[in-house]
């Protein structure tokens, strides 16, 4: 290595200080919004310790939250775990706000931070910021403020009606907490920042409009009042509703203001989080397709030895492993693996298609520029829209995917597809079917509410595969809307084709709890 | 882009959710630090540890597909010999596959996490209290002691507070302006300077005034007046007394055997980590007697052979000499715990249950006898006929209503329930048994 080269290095052995994160940052910048086209939101990072990264993981990494029990228990599983050495710990966690904040761990070496700057600070950065479902889900400017505000309302709550009366509602909000998601997307972009004035605005509006002509002490005359109708009745209360935790807090006939506002506290952070669930794969792919390109770079123009480049390897192939079904350490597919696997695959085609890609991909093979392709991808897609739009059959051939069918009713498992030319259509569908969460999480619908006689509440649950759902949680769980709601709650299990119905969970309320 | 360090904020920022995780499965990990309890070595009592409670108290149900029964499919990767149409025997244990059961993150195992010293202790000792607390108001006894209270204007002169009044003297002398030393100084040095070289003049004269007026006023407004005096307050407090003395008392004769020690041993440890978590100060007194009583130090007690009669009385004289001598009741907290096999001379019994029941009985807090047996003899526990003799001479007593907790133990691992037992609340006990 000629001194030209060892002057131009970022950093020598594994030792950093303040001076060499910040020559890194810059250098990754300089390559990353320089060369590759990112568009980021400023960067924080924060140096931590193991603790405060264990600490980070029970609070799903945000860095306050309200307090909860179940956040405890996390702690402790994975404290456990850590000290008897089952597990490492991330490198980095990384927030969706604005500054995007990444924690690196103090423990990294200089060539990991490296790593975790260009792939947390710079690729999910940039796929935070860009990607349509993060724009039209999330509002990053406002979640800090509002995991404040949140963790100073229930603390409020809890000073005020008790640590057991707040966890009761917790308990059963985070229970609905993945049907507590609006899907589709409503009129407005969510402003997590007026959330707080939003509250109190809320509550000053129910005492001015307090009417005493709504009271429901039936009187003489009212026996006449005609019955609503079906249709109207539905309308009114916007049935179907798939938005559990939405629906009791705007209809749920006995809850208090405040059980209704932390209701809507656990769906705002249920609805912040939704993005992520739906493009762990893009999300991921990004990020390491981001860091690998960069480390790249900074080897080719020589800021980084040999001897980091290869460590950063080693670390790299580690992540985006993927075991083969019949190792025994096969745990699913890995979602870095098929990200970075696809986000190359891409760039190939892009440089170097071959027929088969061209008959494949019109609009993108040869194009030459592939970050460009690249950054339009990140932008329009989610896991499950982007792999039935670019799992390329050489992607699948070198991963040799084969589609297995699991039917109870037949005596023996069956190979439904594999990667050769009838199989490619049919196997890119069912992959991105698994990772459509519309798809895997189970369909529970409120249908109707029987206002006139004992305000009964039916959920139907649409049945998809024959696959019911867990029966000792459902149970419980349906324990819990019914405290929610203060009535009896019935959850039908129904095959949406024939409307037959499998199985009906009843659930009453504990008159003492609400 | 910032660079914040973060290292050194304060820790423990889960600490309240870990402490209403606590709460919230308090009943299951009781139970697993009792289980623990059981198993361990008494010496790592004091420490924290893993304890395992069942998940299904700490489970955080969902909305969730189960995992049997319907259709499933897999995309998996790695296929080596299939092609479209092949069948596979369904893997033994049936349906499900290979990939499902791991994400849905709660399986149906136990919970296993780690306790620290102190939350392992608070639980283990939790539900015990004190013996016969409300009864004979162990938390309420008290001393009568002084507390700092303030200052006040009058008082003894052995609680002047100097420095109070001195400064009260200072801001005095500073409001009424009282001339200081130098300026005194000054002035006569002026005027003798004056004399000497000018003689009489109408400066000289106004000097003059003006030291005279000085001095006047330097005699009037004194260095320090009984009005700047301030004393220190004392008001009366009772606090609890906040130490305890614990005495182990052991028939160290031929009979016992070095097992039986052991378990001796083993309650005396629970008993003093006991006591250390409720008093601010333990102190223990050895006393091992065979027809006579000494006291000695933890190593002799335990290990240094004697041969001899049995005399429990001869203990017992020894413990009473002591509690007058060093240990007075107003201030100590008195516990003893006798262990022995049983045996005792013949005609010691009635000494012994007059000495116990007129003299230490009234002054310790809790007495425990404990009766040790070896392994081989756990099938007799409970026979009415294998009484001994020291096991009968307590029971009388006990009878006539004195507070004496007795217990037989043969085996290492029945020793923490019987502590348990010994130790456990009273209160909803004898409010049953008091009509």
């Amino acid at each position: 290595m000629s001194v030209m080269e060892r002057d131009n290095l970022l950093f020598q052995g594994a030792d950093w200080d303040f001076g060499t994160i910040q020559r890194i940052h810059d250098a990754v910048e300089a390559i990353g919004v320089g060369e590759m086209g990112l568009d980021v939101y400023p960067n924080q990072i924060e140096v931590i310790t193991a603790e405060q990264m264990l600490d980070a993981y029970a609070s799903i990494g945000m860095p306050l939250f309200y307090k909860h029990w179940s956040f405890g228990k996390r702690f402790a599983l994975h404290e456990a775990s850590y000290r008897q050495g089952f597990m490492g710990l991330a490198y980095e966690i990384v927030i969706n706000s604005n500054p995007c904040i990444s924690y690196i761990m103090e423990e990294n070496s200089a060539t990991m931070q490296t790593l975790v700057i260009a792939h947390a600070a710079f690729g999910h950065n940039h796929f935070f910021k860009n990607n349509y479902l993060f724009q039209e889900w999330t509002d990053a400017d406002g979640i800090l403020d509002y995991l404040e505000f949140a963790k100073g309302y229930i603390t409020r709550c809890e000073e005020r009606y008790g640590h057991a009366a707040v966890e009761r509602v917790l308990d059963a909000a985070h229970a609905l907490m993945s049907h507590g998601i609006h899907r589709y997307p409503r009129k407005k972009r969510p402003d997590l920042r007026s959330e707080e004035r939003r509250e109190k605005e809320r509550h000053l509006h129910l005492e001015q409009t307090f009417n005493d002509l709504w009271r429901t002490v039936p009187t003489k005359g009212a026996a006449a009042k005609p019955q609503l109708s079906d249709e109207r009745r539905r309308a009114l209360l916007e049935l179907p509703q798939e938005n559990l935790l939405y629906f009791l807090e705007k209809s749920a006939p006995r809850l208090q203001l405040w059980q209704r506002e932390i209701l809507r506290i656990v769906r705002q952070i249920a609805q912040y989080f939704y993005p992520q669930r739906q493009t762990k794969v893009m999300n991921e792919g990004c990020a390491t397709y981001c860091h690998y390109r960069i480390m790249t770079r900074l080897h080719e123009t020589g800021q980084i030895s040999d001897g980091a480049f290869l460590e950063f390897l080693q670390s790299h192939t580690n992540v985006t492993r993927q075991a083969e079904y019949d190792d025994p350490h096969y745990g699913g597919i890995n979602p870095y693996a098929l990200g970075f696997g696809m986000m190359q695959d891409i760039e190939r085609i892009c440089t170097k298609p071959t027929a088969e890609d061209r008959e494949w991909f019109p609009e993108i093979a040869g194009s030459g520029d592939a970050m460009a392709v690249l950054r339009d991808v990140w932008a329009n897609y989610r896991d499950e829209s982007f792999i039935s739009q670019y799992l390329s059959p050489h992607l699948m051939r070198q991963w040799r995917m084969f589609h297995l069918v699991d039917d109870p009713d037949q005596p023996e498992l069956r190979i439904e597809a594999i990667h050769d030319e009838r199989g490619y259509r049919r196997l890119r569908r069912s992959l991105s079917r698994h990772y459509d969460v519309g798809w895997s999480d189970p369909d529970i619908q409120v249908i109707d509410v029987d206002l006139a006689g004992d305000r009964r509440l039916i959920l139907h649950h649409h049945v998809l595969n024959r696959t019911l759902l867990h029966k000792d949680d459902a149970q419980r769980v349906l324990q819990m809307v019914a405290n929610l709601w203060g009535y009896a709650v019935v959850l039908k299990e129904v095959e949406p084709s024939t409307g037959a119905i499998f199985q009906e969970h009843v659930a009453h309320p504990h008159e003492t709890l609400f | 882009m910032y660079i914040i360090d973060r290292r050194l904020n304060p820790g423990g920022k889960s600490l309240a959710n870990r402490q209403r995780f606590l709460r919230r499965a308090k009943a299951q990990i009781q139970r697993a630090v009792r289980q623990t309890a059981g198993d361990r070595d008494i010496t790592d009592l004091e420490r924290g540890g893993e304890v395992t409670i069942p998940a299904d108290g700490v489970r955080e149900p969902s909305f969730r597909r189960s995992g049997e029964g319907g259709v499933h499919d897999h995309i998996l990767p790695g296929n080596k010999r299939f092609i479209e149409g092949d069948t596979i025997d369904r893997p033994p244990g049936g349906g499900g596959g290979s990939s499902s059961g791991g994400d849905n993150g709660e399986g149906d195992d136990d919970f296993r996490f780690a306790l620290t010293r102190d939350e392992f202790l608070d639980l283990f000792l939790d539900d015990l209290e004190l013996p016969d607390l409300a009864k004979r108001r162990v938390a309420t006894v008290e001393t009568q002691g002084l507390r700092r209270a303030g200052y006040t204007v009058t008082g003894s002169p052995v609680n002047l507070a100097l420095l109070r009044s001195m400064r009260n003297a200072l801001s005095r002398r500073i409001a009424m302006r009282r001339p200081k030393p130098h300026e005194l100084l000054r002035l006569e040095e002026e005027i003798e300077r004056l004399e000497t070289q000018e003689g009489p003049s109408e400066h000289l004269t106004a000097l003059r005034q003006e030291l005279e007026q000085l001095r006047l006023r330097t005699k009037r407004f004194p260095y320090i007046d009984p009005l700047d005096l301030r004393y220190r307050r004392f008001e009366p407090v009772s606090r609890p007394v906040a130490q305890a003395v614990m005495f182990c008392l052991m028939d160290v004769s031929g009979s016992m055997t070095e097992h039986m020690k052991d378990l001796a041993k083993r309650f005396y440890m629970l008993l003093y980590i006991f006591l250390t978590r409720r008093y601010k100060h333990v102190e223990i007194v050895f006393i091992r007697h065979t027809h006579e009583a000494k006291e000695v130090d933890e190593e002799t007690f335990f290990n240094s052979p004697e041969t001899g009669g049995t005399v429990v009385s001869s203990a017992l004289r020894e413990m009473q000499r002591i509690v007058e001598e060093r240990y007075s009741p107003d201030a100590w907290n008195i516990y003893a715990a006798q262990a022995s096999d049983g045996d005792n001379s013949p005609n010691d019994g009635s000494t012994s249950a007059a000495l116990l029941r007129d003299v230490l009985l009234p002054v310790c807090q809790y007495y425990a006898y404990l009766e040790v047996g070896s392994d081989s003899d756990r099938m007799q526990t409970g026979f009415i006929n294998h009484k001994t003799s020291l096991w009968q001479t307590y029971e009388t007593l006990q009878e006539q209503g004195a507070h004496l907790a007795m217990r037989k133990v043969n085996h290492r691992r029945e020793i923490y329930p019987v502590f348990r037992e010994l130790f456990r609340r009273r209160d909803a006990e004898a409010g049953a048994r008091v009509p």
